[in-house]
């Protein structure tokens, strides 16, 4: 792409990803009120059209990070400003700045108060997102994290259903809970880190060698886990989901479900697998976490059948999917975790597309109870034909996204775990089951209530927001090879990483060395010469020096 | 002609692809065009035909000894995963799709003439379109997740079918029960596609198949599981026990929809399944001994039911899963060609059967829609005597009706008994007991089946009309109807002489026609049983000539014929003598018949044992669990915190002493503390 090399992009596409919808908030609040959403879409719009590069920028071959920079924020903290994006993160970038505009696009007609604190608040959550993702200093992670929080509260709040106080309180308890420990945690490898090198550093790639016993990583595990769990979420942490879809105006279910829930499982790839490999794979943790996955798959199935509220419905195959996300991550095997992204990804379309659809329901009928549509399908048949598609590409038809995802989480499970696998597979059974009585219900029968007789097809704005997602779903199911090629080799480094560091440090094994951290591993995942990390060999062997140093004094 | 070159195999799958789109089109922007529709419709999967008579004379004179392998682009490549969308050309996939183009051809051009006066005549092209597309993905995919992708894709357009008039809540019903049925058939493909790649490390059909022999252990668990875990995928698509009981909800849809989908392709998917996969069953005699065992149960068990049925279409469907019980057993005892053979004239003479109770129920409803009765169109106590108003539609049925009863020299005789006969044939080495069982059986569901199409027919056509003012507008098809049917009586026909067995041909009176026909389709498919057929040959045995008591395959044939031949004359003259009414007022059956009426009741027994428990068990565990105990308890948690944080404002009572107090009473802790220590 010699273009983009003319331009520069790879040193400032992500800084212009990440900012510009923050500076964009000010220009919408503080500009015309009645252009408010239009300059919000051209905000998300500017965008996403700058992020498309970053699919042909990107370079499959590579799987550390890329795009990366560091700039010192808090130095007497060793805090920095530093980010990257790598395999696991650039797809979930781009179906971030994808779905912002849709979601902002759909709110349209749906929000008519305070507009401009709405798209404002629309445009600061896609800056906390994305730079949860891009972010490479555990700081600056948990700096975005919470920032997330702060938007969707307000989107939830002020422009929600009735109960839309309650669903947002419980939103922000449930995530700030989860998140707090998590920053316990963060704090733990730093100063364990400083313990160990004297050095000030809260970079994520330096953070990654501080050397854990088998005790401190379950710990560590565990509290970063469940910031993880309740975002994802996983059963029983799952309940805040319901309320907060129900509640929540449509766009700020879509970005929930399309993008936010994603960050939990994005936490574990980028987190709990390369930091705590020793917990994350051990036999027992592992298999709470797929038994957890698999009560999500089915259970929430079960549940999700029985929802008079189709809005409510939608949130519950949520947790049924991000089960096997769940499933796929902890497979540890190539396809599992390669099934993951791609369930993570098509969820996104997916359920994003399921409740725009709801949404634009909603708004020709105020209503989302199940029971108040019917045969919708002869009255409305092109928004019948997307909402039936939407809803199979949900449940996983072979030739749309979401079978890809399910299939090779589900076969990568079996690699290593085949009775899990089997139990798991029985989900889509259950996504027929919990899926097509809805459909049934709201598009085909009789229309038997005088309200449905004339409402209106789908508009040109409404489509517009529409078809992207569905070619995305469509382009996944057909071709999913250039999504799985940009992010396999970043995940087959993950993996051999995992592999090679499951046995922990463990300061009682006098007798025989803690494995040696292999200087190839981190020159492979060190930045570009622009990061601070040129001594990075030293950095090591001073690691491995002050683990056995450490180990001596536990020793005594 | 020694190399053979596929000719624009893409081409196959695609044209109805494209089909689909045009009609998907026309049905959203312009549902009232229905000149495209006619034409695109029909005109898309006859040029696939076309095509597809190329490639199978290419084929023909090359003698392909393997498969052709064309791979399109690389569709799942995960690590070692590597799954292509890919396509593969051998002699069972050509067979197949020339059944699934022609016949779908046929009912193609029917459905012009059935679906007329329909206000979604395009939206019904855009789904059979779409329904051929995945159904030659299923027959032509050259890996199981190709495969696996027509497999859904095909139970989705049976979806879209059956509840194509979705409008009627049971049509409706009926269509979301074929798929949630068909996804417990799919989750065991899923499974035994694991296995597969957890034990081969490939998906391919080439591959697998090679390695199959070497890398599972004879009779061993493995196979045994992955055999059994695709059968279950077979037994929801084609309409097995435990699974078959969405098949005879399915006739919700248009007629031709039945024709082409629940009797000529689609359900014969499971059979084709095992057919392909024969060498894994070869492999497990424990799964052999289960898919024949499953296939003559629901031989017989269907046929029973079709004894009694009144609605025509009713009749035809239990007669069609008894039928694939049939092709089942063929299979399931390792005569794979066998089952494809009555896969084909089944293909023909149930597509005309169908096709003519289709032109049947289009004049009865015309009829009653002219005189306003409220009659029931598919009720065959409301016809009677109608062959002299459809006596083309008459003649091509009793055809039909030989054909399928197994009537010499007409395509069933042929391929039926050789189903039966080969059951025998393998009754050997641990087979013996039960193959012997099942060829019994067979011989009960054969008798049965001549029975019941026999009672169709009479009731249908003969006797006095039951149509009451109605009967006067009841009209012959048009030739856009009958034609097809015409094709397919003569194939009905001919059908069956392209594989007569060696011994009946050899047989004087039966083996009446050219000797150059002889067993064509079993050499036919060697290639692809080859293996399957070795590893039988080697653990278990050569085939038996002679059969149970004595007889050998020519001899029970005749046997076959001579007992058909005799059920079918009793019952002309028994059903003929009867008196009878129009179904207002027959009184309702009693006793046996009505258990048989209603099925056994079966579809009671799954409501009250799977379908209720889980749906009530789901609102318990809305209401219970979910609500009652994993919400309460994480609200409960925030109300302990707002608990603790009351209990602390409580501390904040303004009074310094208090303060104080606390104070010191804090100093002195942490004091006791260090000390303590």
């Amino acid at each position: 792409m010699a273009f983009l090399d003319t331009i520069g992009y790879a040193s400032w596409a992500v800084h212009f990803i990440l900012w510009t919808p923050l500076v964009g908030m000010a220009v919408v609040m503080f500009g015309p009120a009645e252009r408010a959403k239009e300059l919000a879409l051209g905000i998300a719009l500017l965008v996403f059209a700058v992020s498309v590069p970053l699919w042909f920028a990107f370079n499959p071959a590579d799987g550390g990070f890329q795009f990366t920079a560091a700039v010192p924020w808090i130095t007497d903290w060793g805090i920095y400003y530093r980010v990257g994006i790598d395999g696991i993160s650039v797809l979930l970038i781009l179906l971030t700045t994808l779905i912002m505009p849709l979601a902002i696009l759909g709110s349209f007609r749906y929000i008519v108060e305070r507009e401009r604190t709405f798209y404002g608040m629309m445009l600061l959550l896609q800056t906390g997102i994305i730079g949860a993702f891009v972010a490479l200093d555990l700081f600056l992670f948990f700096v975005f994290w919470e920032l997330m929080l702060v938007p969707m509260y307000f989107i939830i709040g002020v422009w929600g259903g009735e109960r839309r106080i309650y669903a947002a309180i419980k939103f922000f308890l449930f995530t700030a809970v989860g998140s707090l420990l998590m920053l316990v945690a963060i704090l733990y490898l730093f100063f364990k880190y400083r313990m160990l090198t004297g050095d000030l550093s809260f970079a994520y790639l330096d953070l990654l060698n501080v050397p854990l016993t088998f005790t401190e990583q379950v710990w560590l595990f565990s509290a970063f886990a469940l910031a993880f769990v309740i975002k994802v979420p996983i059963f029983p942490f799952h309940t805040w989901l319901p309320d907060a879809h129900v509640e929540a105006p449509t766009p700020g279910s879509v970005v929930l479900a399309a993008v936010l829930l994603k960050l939990g499982s994005y936490g574990f790839l980028r987190f709990l697998l390369p930091y705590f490999p020793a917990a994350a794979t051990d036999a027992t943790i592992v298999l709470v976490l797929m038994v957890l996955g698999l009560i999500g798959i089915t259970y929430a199935a079960w549940v999700a059948a029985v929802q008079p509220d189709a809005k409510k419905l939608v949130a519950y195959t949520s947790v049924a999917h991000m089960g096997f996300v769940v499933l796929g991550v902890f497979a540890l095997t190539l396809q599992g975790v390669q099934g993951a992204i791609i369930v993570m990804l098509s969820h996104g379309a997916s359920t994003g597309a399921l409740f725009l659809l709801l949404g634009m329901l909603y708004e020709r009928r105020h209503t989302r109870t199940i029971a108040d549509f019917g045969g919708l399908a002869s009255v409305m048949p092109v928004f019948a034909t997307i909402f039936v598609f939407t809803a199979l590409a949900s449940i996983g038809l072979p030739g749309t996204s979401g079978f890809i995802g399910e299939f090779l989480t589900l076969l990568g499970a079996f690699q290593t775990h085949p009775w899990i696998a089997l139990i798991g597979a029985t989900g889509v059974i259950f996504a027929a089951y919990y899926m097509l009585p809805m459909v049934q219900r709201m598009w085909y029968n009789e229309v038997d209530k005088p309200e449905n007789r004339n409402l209106p097809d789908l508009s040109r704005r409404e489509l517009t927001v529409l078809v992207p997602l569905v070619v995305v779903m469509l382009w996944m199911g057909v071709y999913p090879k250039p999504f799985l090629e940009r992010t396999e080799q970043t995940v087959v480094e993950l993996l051999e990483g995992v592999e090679r560091n499951r046995a922990p440090v463990r300061p009682r094994l006098g007798a025989s060395p803690p494995p040696p951290m292999e200087v190839v591993t981190v020159d492979d995942r060190a930045m570009p010469a622009a990061v601070e990390t040129s001594n990075t060999g030293d950095v090591v062997a001073e690691l491995t020096e002050a683990g056995r140093e450490g180990e001596a004094r536990h020793g005594d | 002609m020694e190399n053979f070159e596929p000719t624009l195999l893409g081409l196959i799958v695609l044209l109805p692809l494209v089909g689909f789109l045009i009609n998907g089109a026309v049905a959203l922007f312009t549902p009232g065009n229905k000149g495209v529709s006619t034409w695109v419709g029909p005109g898309v999967v006859g040029l696939a035909f076309l095509i597809a008579v190329v490639n199978f004379i290419g084929m023909f004179g090359a003698e392909l000894t393997a498969p052709i392998v064309r791979s399109y682009w690389s569709w799942m490549p995960v690590g070692d995963l590597q799954v292509d969308a890919a396509l593969q050309l051998d002699q069972l996939s050509i067979l197949m799709t020339l059944i699934v183009t022609g016949v779908g051809f046929l009912i193609h051009v029917f459905s012009v003439g059935y679906m007329k006066g329909d206000p979604g005549y395009a939206r019904y092209f855009a789904f059979l379109n779409l329904f051929v597309f995945f159904m030659l993905t299923l027959v032509l995919g050259a890996n199981f997740p190709v495969l696996f992708v027509g497999w859904e894709g095909v139970g989705l357009c049976s979806y879209l079918l059956i509840g194509f008039w979705f409008r009627d809540r049971e049509k409706a019903d009926a269509g979301k029960k074929a798929f949630i049925v068909n996804r417990i058939g799919d989750f065991g493909l899923l499974i035994a596609m694991f296995m597969i790649f957890a034990h081969v490390g490939t998906l391919d059909f080439v591959g697998v198949f090679a390695a199959a022999p070497e890398t599972f252990v004879y009779g061993g668990a493995v196979v045994t599981a992955i055999a059994l875990f695709l059968f279950l995928g077979a037994v929801g698509k084609s309409a097995q026990i435990p699974l078959y009981v969405w098949l005879p909800d399915a006739m919700a849809g248009p007629t031709p929809v039945s024709a082409l989908i629940h009797a000529a392709t689609m359900v014969t998917a499971g059979v084709y399944l095992i057919a392909r996969s024969s060498v894994l069953f070869a492999l497990s005699p424990t799964a052999m001994m289960t898919v024949a065992i499953v296939g003559a149960v629901t031989a017989l068990f269907a046929a029973t039911i079709g004894l009694v049925q009144t609605d025509i279409k009713k009749v035809l469907a239990y007669s069609t899963v008894s039928q694939l019980g049939f092709m089942v057993v063929g299979v399931g005892v390792g005569a794979y060609a066998a089952g494809i053979f009555h896969l084909m004239t089944h293909a023909f003479f149930k597509a005309l059967l169908f096709m003519g109770a289709g032109a049947v129920i289009h004049a009865m409803h015309h009829a009653f829609h002219e005189t306003h009765q409220d009659w029931d169109a598919q009720d065959m106590r409301n016809m009677g005597g109608l062959k002299r108003f459809m006596p083309k539609t008459w003649i091509f049925m009793w055809i039909g009706t030989l054909a399928i009863a197994g009537v010499w020299p007409l395509a069933g005789f042929f391929s039926k008994d050789e189903i039966i006969w080969m059951a025998a044939a393998h009754a050997q080495g641990p087979f013996e007991v039960v193959f012997t069982l099942v060829w019994v059986i067979l011989f009960i569901a054969a008798m049965l089946t001549a029975f019941y199409m026999t009672r169709l027919m009479i009731l249908t056509f003969h006797g006095e009309n039951r149509s009451g003012p109605g009967g006067r507008h009841i009209h012959e098809a048009p030739a856009v109807m009958w034609v097809p049917l015409a094709i397919l009586a003569v194939l009905s026909i001919v059908g069956g002489w392209i594989n007569i067995p060696r011994p009946i041909s050899a047989t004087p009176i039966l083996g009446w026609i050219p000797p150059w026909h002889t067993e064509w389709l079993h050499y036919w498919l060697a290639p692809v049983t080859a293996t399957a057929d070795n590893v039988f040959r080697t653990r278990v045995g050569e085939l038996l000539e002679v059969g149970p008591f004595g007889g050998g395959e020519a001899f029970w044939a005749a046997v076959a014929f001579m007992i058909a031949m005799v059920i079918i004359a009793l019952t002309t003259v028994w059903l003929g003598k009867q008196e009878r009414k129009p179904a207002v007022e027959t009184p309702p059956y009693r006793g046996f018949a009505k258990v048989l009426y209603d099925k056994w009741y079966v579809d009671e027994i799954y409501d009250a044992v799977i379908v209720r428990p889980v749906v009530n068990g789901s609102r318990a565990l809305w209401r219970y669990v979910d609500d009652g105990i994993v919400d309460r308890a994480a609200n409960g948690v925030g109300s302990l915190a707002r608990g603790l944080g009351w209990l602390g404002s409580r501390l904040q009572t303004g009074n310094l002493n208090v303060y104080a107090l606390a104070i010191v009473a804090g100093a002195l802790l942490i004091l006791l503390t260090v000390v303590g220590l």
